[in-house]
C-alpha cells in the first residue's frame, strides 16, 4: 500500500512537470484607465556564462504593470539609454520621454543561483524610491520578477500588488483523437504562464476552492458518477475524498483559518449548508430550509458566511453566522443574485446578477447596500477576488467559447484571458498571496 | 481495500496517461470503477430526439412486436427525456405521459433499476444549478413513486449544467438542456 502510494506520487509529480506546455493563457487588456502612469523598465544587465539570461526579468515586470491597466510601460525601442546602475541614469532624457518612474536592475549568475538587484527611481525628484537584491534558483526567476512588480506597484500606488499569485481554473474540451470530452483542473501563474495540470477526468470537475496557504485545492469531481468533494495538495498531488454523502456534495469553501470547509450537501433531503472540520471530518449543519442553500463564502474574519438561497422564491444572497443562526437576506434588486464571494477586506460581495435574461458580475457594498454592475456580456459567472481586492477574475462567453476575464473593482480596467488551445475555460479561482522570504 | 487505496487505483491509469503526450484512448478516470454503470452516464450526452423541432412519424401496424417494450421505438418508453422551464422544476403536462409510461414499466418490472438524471442550462450559477438539477430529478422521482415504483429502483443524480445535451449558447440549446433523463 505504501509502495503503491509512493508510485502514484511519482507519476503525479512527473505529470506536473511535463504538463506545462498545455492549456496556457494569454492575457490582453481590453480596457485600460486614462492617465496610466508612465514608467520605464530598462532591460536588466546580465553577467553570466550564457549569452543571454534565462529570463527577461524586465519584460516580465513590464507585462505585469501593463496588464494591471494602471501603468503604461515605455517601449524598449523608445529608450534613449539603458542604464544598469544609478550613476548611469540621465534623468533629463527620461523626463523628455515623459517617464515619471524608472526601473533598472542587474542579474548575475553566482554558481547555481542568480543574484537579482533592482532599483526604482522617481525621475522628477531624481531619487531612488526603493531597491532590493535577491538570490534565487533559475526556476524561481519568474516568481521573483512578479515579486519585484508587487514592490513597484505598492511603492507607486500605495496598494499591495497581487502579481506573485496563482489561479486555478477548469477546462473542458473534446479530444480530437477519440472524440471524448475531458474536464481538467489547472493551476497557472496569474500572468497565464506556467500552467500545470492538477487533475483530468472524463467526468465533470467543478468548484475549485483554495486553502488559505495556497497549498491545497478542494473541488467537486463526478468521477464516481455523482458529485463528491475532494481535497488535493497541488505540490505532492496527494488527494483524498472529503465528502461523498448521499445526494449532492458540492460548493466547497475553505475557512480563512484553513481548519474548516463549508459545503452544500443534500444528504438530509435537499441542499443545505454544512461546515466540516477538516481534520476530524465532523459536520455542523448551518441551514435548515426546504429551499436550495448553496455557494457558501466565508467572511475574512471567519465569523459569517454568505450563500445563495431561493427560500424567497428566486435565488438571492443571504448571510448567516458561521456558527449557525437565522439567515439574513442581503440582496433585493433583480430576480437572480447568486454565487456571492467576500472581498478580502470584507466590505463588499461580488456576485452573479441576472437582469433581463443576462448575467453580469456585480459588487454589493455591504455598508450601503449599493450594487454596481461591473460587466456587460450576457453569461458572466464565477467571480473571484484578487487577494489584494483590486481585481475580480470571472468566466464569460466570447465567440461561442468559455473564456476567463478580469475586471477592476471600479470597472475601469478589463482583461480578457484566453486559453492558448481550443476548448472552454471556466470557474477561475484566484489563489492567496505567495511569499518568498529571500530578500537580502 | 480502503477508500484511499481505491482512489489511487482509480487515479493511476489517468496519471500514466498524463505522463505521455498522446491523447487518452480508452482508459479514463473510472477505469477501476464500477463497470456496470459505464453505459448509463455516457448516454447522457445524446439521448432520444425530443425537441429537435422535427418528429418523423412511422405508420405502424405491419410488424408484430414481441420484445421488451423498452426497446420498441414506437413505445412511449423510447422517450427518455422530459424538459423544464428556466429555474423551474415543475413537471410540464407533456412530460407527464412519458413519466407515467416509465412508472408503469418499472412497477411491472421491479427488478429493473434506473438512474434519474437532472440537468440545467448554462444560465445562472453552477452550484445553484447542481441543486436545481437535483430538484428536477426529485420532482420526477416523486411522480414515479406516487405511481407505485419502489424507491430502491430509482437512483437520483444531478449534473447541474455540467453535461449539456446541446452545446450552443441560445434558447434552442438551453431548452434541450433543461431536462431530466431516464437512464436504464
Amino acid at each position: 500500500m505504501k509502495f503503491f502510494a509512493q508510485l502514484v506520487r511519482v507519476f503525479c509529480i512527473s505529470l506536473l512537470l511535463s504538463g506545462t506546455a498545455r492549456a496556457g493563457l494569454t492575457i490582453d487588456i481590453t480596457q485600460g484607465v486614462d492617465g496610466a502612469l508612465p514608467i520605464a523598465v530598462v532591460p536588466f544587465g546580465w553577467q553570466g556564462p550564457a549569452m543571454n539570461p534565462p529570463q527577461d526579468i524586465a519584460e516580465i515586470i513590464s507585462g505585469d504593470l501593463r496588464r494591471s491597466g494602471m501603468f503604461a510601460p515605455l517601449s524598449r525601442t523608445d529608450m534613449l539609454s539603458r542604464p544598469q546602475d544609478g550613476s548611469q541614469i540621465n534623468y533629463r532624457d527620461w523626463r523628455l520621454l515623459g517617464t515619471s518612474s524608472l526601473v533598472i536592475g542587474r542579474m548575475t549568475a553566482v554558481g547555481d543561483l542568480y543574484k537579482i538587484q533592482f532599483q526604482l527611481f522617481d525621475v522628477n525628484r531624481e531619487a531612488q524610491l526603493v531597491g532590493y537584491s535577491f538570490s534565487v534558483a533559475e526556476k524561481e526567476l519568474r516568481r521573483i520578477a512578479h515579486q519585484i512588480s508587487d514592490i513597484i506597484f505598492e511603492t507607486l500606488t500605495g496598494d499591495k500588488g497581487a502579481f506573485n499569485t496563482r489561479m486555478a481554473y477548469i477546462t473542458s474540451k473534446v479530444w480530437r483523437t477519440n472524440n471524448v470530452r475531458y474536464y481538467a483542473l489547472h493551476v497557472a501563474d496569474v500572468d497565464g504562464h506556467n500552467p500545470q495540470l492538477v487533475i483530468r477526468s472524463r467526468h465533470p470537475i467543478m468548484s475549485p476552492s483554495w486553502s488559505p496557504d495556497g497549498r491545497k485545492l478542494a473541488y467537486v469531481s463526478f468521477e464516481n458518477r455523482r458529485s463528491m468533494i475532494f481535497m488535493q495538495d497541488i505540490f505532492t498531488a496527494e488527494r483524498r475524498k472529503v465528502a461523498a454523502f448521499k445526494g449532492i456534495n458540492g460548493a466547497p469553501a475553505w475557512s480563512p483559518d484553513g481548519t474548516r470547509l463549508a459545503m452544500s450537501l443534500s444528504k438530509d433531503g435537499n441542499s443545505e449548508l454544512y461546515v466540516m472540520h477538516v481534520a476530524s471530518g465532523k459536520l455542523q449543519r448551518l441551514t435548515n430550509h426546504r429551499a436550495i442553500d448553496t455557494e457558501p463564502s466565508w467572511s475574512p474574519d471567519g465569523q459569517n458566511i454568505v450563500f445563495t438561497s431561493d427560500r424567497g422564491g428566486k435565488p438571492q444572497i443571504y448571510q448567516v453566522s458561521s456558527h449557525g443562526g437565522k439567515p439574513k437576506r442581503l440582496t433585493f434588486e433583480g430576480r437572480y443574485n447568486a454565487k456571492p464571494t467576500y472581498s478580502p477586506d470584507g466590505k463588499r460581495i461580488a456576485m452573479v446578477s441576472g437582469r433581463n435574461g443576462k448575467f453580469h458580475i456585480a459588487v454589493l457594498e455591504l455598508d450601503s447596500g449599493f450594487v454596481q454592475i461591473l460587466t456587460k456580456s450576457r453569461l458572466d459567472e464565477s467571480p473571484s477576488f484578487a487577494p489584494n481586492g483590486s481585481m475580480i477574475i470571472y468566466a464569460t462567453e466570447y465567440l461561442n467559447r468559455g473564456v476567463l476575464a478580469a475586471v477592476s473593482v471600479d470597472g475601469r480596467v478589463q482583461q480578457r484571458i484566453a486559453l492558448d488551445e481550443d476548448g472552454d475555460a471556466r470557474e477561475p479561482a484566484w489563489g492567496p498571496f505567495l511569499t518568498i522570504n529571500n530578500r537580502e | 481495500m480502503n477508500a484511499f487505496t481505491r482512489t489511487l487505483a482509480v487515479l493511476l491509469p489517468v496519471v500514466m496517461l498524463w505522463g505521455c503526450s498522446t491523447a487518452p484512448t480508452t482508459t479514463d478516470a473510472d477505469a477501476g470503477g464500477d463497470a456496470a454503470m459505464t453505459t448509463t452516464t455516457d448516454s447522457g450526452m445524446g439521448s432520444a430526439g425530443m425537441g429537435s423541432g422535427v418528429e418523423v412519424g412511422e405508420v405502424g401496424g405491419s410488424e408484430v412486436f414481441s420484445g421488451d417494450p423498452l426497446t420498441d421505438p414506437n413505445s412511449m418508453l423510447a422517450k427518455r427525456t422530459v424538459y423544464f422551464d428556466f429555474d423551474k422544476s415543475e413537471i410540464k403536462s407533456e412530460a407527464r405521459e412519458i413519466i407515467e409510461a416509465h412508472a408503469r414499466y418499472l412497477s411491472a418490472n421491479p427488478s429493473v433499476r434506473i438512474v434519474v438524471e437532472g440537468h440545467c442550462d448554462e444560465r445562472g450559477t453552477r452550484e445553484y444549478n447542481l441543486s436545481l438539477g437535483e430538484r428536477r430529478a426529485k420532482a420526477v422521482q416523486q411522480v414515479v413513486s406516487l405511481l407505485g415504483v419502489s424507491s430502491s429502483q430509482v437512483e437520483i443524480v444531478s449534473y447541474g449544467e455540467e453535461r449539456p445535451a446541446a452545446m450552443g449558447h441560445d434558447e434552442d440549446a438551453w431548452a434541450m438542456n433543461r431536462r431530466v433523463e431516464f437512464i436504464y
